[in-house]
C-alpha cells in the first residue's frame, strides 16, 4: 500500500531517538556531579559544600575528565613490551618484519661454562612511524622477549621521535597484550590495570617438554 | 520552438565525495541524461602484487588486508587458501571453522557497509549509514577479541589462524549474532517497503543475466539476476560442503534487486555461523611448525584459489619458482571485474541515479587499484 512505507519509516528513526548513544566522547568526556563524585571518591554532599563553585561549573557541563576507550586483550598498540634479558639477539624479528623496520647490531656477550657463549645487543631500533603493527615479530620471537602493547597513545611533533629504541623500551610502562602469548589469558592478566615489571613473572607461550625435546633430537635421529 | 542543446562533459572524482573512493569519471550529460562514461582507474595503485613479489609467503598476508578494505578476513582467506594449494598443506579443523566463522561475519560487516552507502547515495543523508555502520562496529569488536586489530585483521595463517579465540569471544559472538538479526529486521522494515527506495532503485540500470555472464561479473550482482552462482555452492572450500544455507536470487538485476540480495545474504551468513559455533571441535588451530614452518618453500608451479568474497569470485593466482617468495602474485579483484559493464549501465540514465548505480556495484578503491 502506497503511504506506509514512509511513516513506519519515522517510527523507526523516532525509537532509535531514545536508544543511548554508541559513540565514545574521546579524549574527555563531560560527567555529572555525582559520577565526578564517585571518581574523586567523595561524597556528593561534602563536594556540593566545600566547592559550590565547580560544583555549578560541573553541573553546567563545563567541566571534563579524561576518557578510555575499551579495547580488548589482544589489541596490537604502539608501546612495545621489551625484556632484554630474555634477548639473545637471534634477530627472527628482523628477519619476519614484513617491512624490515627493525634494526639489531649484537655483539659477542662472552662466554658461560655451561651455556656456551652468548651475544649482547648494542643497538635494537625499531622505527614505528612506519610500522603496520601486524605483530609478525612478537609471533617469530622464540624466547618471548618482544611483546605487543595496549596502549597506543603515544604521538610526538618529531618523525625521528617515533623511532624507539633500546633504552626507550626499557624505560616505557610494561603492559603487554595477550597478541599470540596466551599465557597472559591463562593468569587472567589484565595489561589496563596491571603491568609487568619482571621478565621472570611474563611466562613462556610454547616450552617444550624434556620428553618431546628427547623424542624430536635423540629417539627420532 | 525547440530549443537547441549541447552535450556537455563533467569532470567527476577523484576527490567527489560521494564516488566511494579516488574513483574518477569523464561523463557527458545530454540535459540530465548520461550520454557517454569514461572511467579513469589508477589513484589508489599501491603495487601490491609486485610488492608481494619480495615477501615471504606468511608476510604477504599483510598486504592482503589492505586490498579490500572492507573485508579484509575474505582477503586472508582467499590467499591462505591459494598457499595450501601451492605447498600441499592439510589445515587444521579447528583453525579452519574459526576461519569461516570469521569470513562470514566480515561478509556480513561488508554487506552492512554496501547497504549504507547505497542508502547514502539515495539521499538518506546520514541516518540510515550511521545505523549500519552501528551494527558493523559490534563485528569489528568481535574481530578486536580474536586477533587484536579491528580492520587489518592478518588473522589468517597458511594452515588455520594463529591464535585461537579467547574465552571472552565465544560468550560475545552469541550476543551478537542476536543483535545483528534484530537490525537486519528493522533494515528491513524500514526500508525494504519504502516507496522512495521503491520509485529511485526499481527498474533502474537493468542488465540481462546473459550480458552479465558474458562480463563475467560475479557474486550479488549476477544473483541479483537469477543466475544461480555462488561458489560456497557450486565449488565448496574449507568446510562448506557441510553447512547449508539457501542461495539467494532474484530475477529483477536492477538495483532494487542487488540491495535485496545482499540483506538476504547476511541472514544466511548468520545461519552458516551458529551452524559453525555447532560443528567446531578442540584441537589446534595451526599445524605445527615442524609440519609448516614460518618460511615455507613450494616446489615450482602454480595454484589458483578463489573464494566466494562479498563483491564476488576472489581469486589468488600464484607462481612459485621454488624460492621463498612467489615468482609472481595475480589477484583476481572482483570489484575491477565488476565494473566492466559500468557503461551499460549508466547510458541512458539521469544524473541523479549515476551514484546510486554506483552504490548497487559495491565497489571498493582499494581492491580496483590494488
Amino acid at each position: 500500500m502506497i503511504g506506509k512505507g514512509i511513516p513506519r519509516g519515522f517510527i523507526i528513526t523516532l525509537k532509535n531517538f531514545f536508544r543511548s548513544p554508541v559513540t565514545v566522547q574521546y579524549p574527555d568526556r563531560k560527567v555529572s556531579l555525582f559520577e565526578y563524585a564517585k571518581i574523586h571518591n567523595k561524597n556528593i554532599f561534602k563536594l556540593f559544600f566545600s566547592q559550590p563553585m565547580l560544583s555549578i561549573k560541573i553541573s553546567l557541563g563545563l567541566i571534563s575528565v579524561p576518557s578510555s576507550v575499551e579495547q580488548s586483550q589482544r589489541f596490537r598498540g604502539n608501546e612495545f613490551t621489551f625484556f632484554e634479558e630474555r634477548c639473545t639477539a637471534c634477530a627472527s624479528c628482523a628477519k619476519y618484519c614484513p617491512l624490515g623496520i627493525i634494526e639489531i647490531v649484537s655483539v659477542p656477550g662472552g662466554f658461560d661454562a655451561q651455556e656456551g657463549e652468548s651475544y649482547k645487543l648494542d643497538v635494537f631500533d625499531i622505527d614505528i612511524g612506519r610500522c603496520m603493527f601486524c605483530g609478525l615479530c612478537v609471533e617469530a620471537c622464540p624466547y618471548d622477549a618482544l611483546h605487543m602493547g595496549t596502549k597506543f597513545e603515544k604521538s610526538t611533533y618529531v618523525r625521528d621521535d617515533l623511532i624507539i629504541t633500546k633504552e626507550k623500551l626499557a624505560e616505557s610502562e610494561k603492559s603487554p597484550s595477550s597478541f599470540y602469548r596466551p599465557q597472559f589469558e591463562k593468569k587472567k592478566f589484565d595489561p589496563f590495570k596491571d603491568n609487568i615489571k619482571d621478565h621472570y613473572k611474563a611466562g613462556r607461550h610454547e616450552k617444550p617438554e624434556y620428553k618431546e625435546l628427547k623424542k624430536k633430537w635423540v629417539d627420532d635421529r | 520552438m525547440p530549443l537547441e542543446t549541447k552535450p556537455v562533459t563533467v569532470n567527476l572524482g577523484p576527490q567527489h565525495p560521494s564516488t566511494h573512493g579516488v574513483f574518477r569519471m569523464r561523463v557527458t550529460f545530454d540535459g540530465e541524461e548520461i550520454v557517454d562514461v569514461e572511467p579513469v582507474f589508477g589513484y589508489l595503485h599501491r603495487g601490491s602484487e609486485k610488492l608481494a613479489e619480495e615477501r615471504t609467503y606468511s608476510q604477504i598476508v599483510t598486504l592482503t588486508d589492505r586490498m579490500d578494505y572492507v573485508s579484509s578476513m575474505l582477503n586472508n582467506q582467499a590467499y591462505t587458501l591459494a598457499v595450501e594449494k601451492l605447498c600441499d598443506i592439510v589445515p587444521s579443523p579447528r583453525g579452519v571453522w574459526l576461519r569461516m566463522i570469521a569470513s562470514e561475519l566480515q561478509r556480513i560487516a561488508s554487506h552492512f557497509v554496501a547497504t549504507g552507502f547505497l542508502l547514502q547515495d539515495l539521499g538518506a543523508l546520514g541516518t540510515p549509514l550511521i545505523y549500519c555502520m552501528r551494527e558493523r562496529e559490534n563485528i569489528l569488536d568481535l574481530f578486536e577479541m580474536l586477533c587484536g586489530a579491528r580492520i587489518t585483521n592478518s588473522y589468517l595463517r597458511p594452515g588455520g589462524v594463529f591464535m585461537d579465540a579467547p574465552d571472552v569471544f565465544w560468550p560475545a559472538l552469541d550476543r551478537s549474532l542476536g543483535d545483528i538479526e534484530k537490525s537486519i529486521d528493522e533494515i528491513e522494515e524500514y526500508l525494504s517497503g519504502n516507496e522512495i527506495i521503491f520509485s529511485r532503485t526499481k527498474g533502474t540500470a537493468v542488465l540481462s543475466s546473459e550480458s552479465l555472464v558474458n562480463a563475467s561479473i560475479t557474486g550479488p550482482m549476477l544473483r541479483a539476476s537469477g543466475v544461480d552462482w555462488d561458489l560456497r555452492h557450486r565449488n565448496p572450500y574449507d568446510f562448506y560442503s557441510e553447512v547449508t544455507f539457501k542461495r539467494i536470487l532474484h530475477t529483477a538485476s536492477d538495483n532494487y534487486a542487488r540491495y535485496w540480495v545482499r540483506v538476504q545474504e547476511m541472514r544466511e551468513s548468520l545461519k552458516i555461523i551458529s551452524q559453525c559455533i555447532k560443528n567446531i571441535e578442540p584441537g589446534p588451530v595451526r599445524p605445527s611448525f615442524d609440519d609448516v614452518p614460518r618460511l615455507v618453500r613450494p616446489e615450482p608451479g602454480d595454484s589458483y584459489a578463489a573464494i566466494e568474497g562479498s563483491k564476488g569470485e576472489l581469486g589468488f593466482y600464484l607462481v612459485s619458482d621454488g624460492g621463498i617468495s612467489p615468482y609472481r602474485m595475480h589477484v583476481r579483484a572482483p570489484s575491477l571485474i565488476n565494473l566492466t559493464l559500468l557503461r551499460e549501465m549508466l547510458v541512458g540514465e539521469l544524473f541523479g541515479d549515476l551514484f546510486v548505480i554506483f552504490g548497487s556495484v559495491d565497489l571498493n578503491m582499494g581492491e580496483v587499484d590494488r
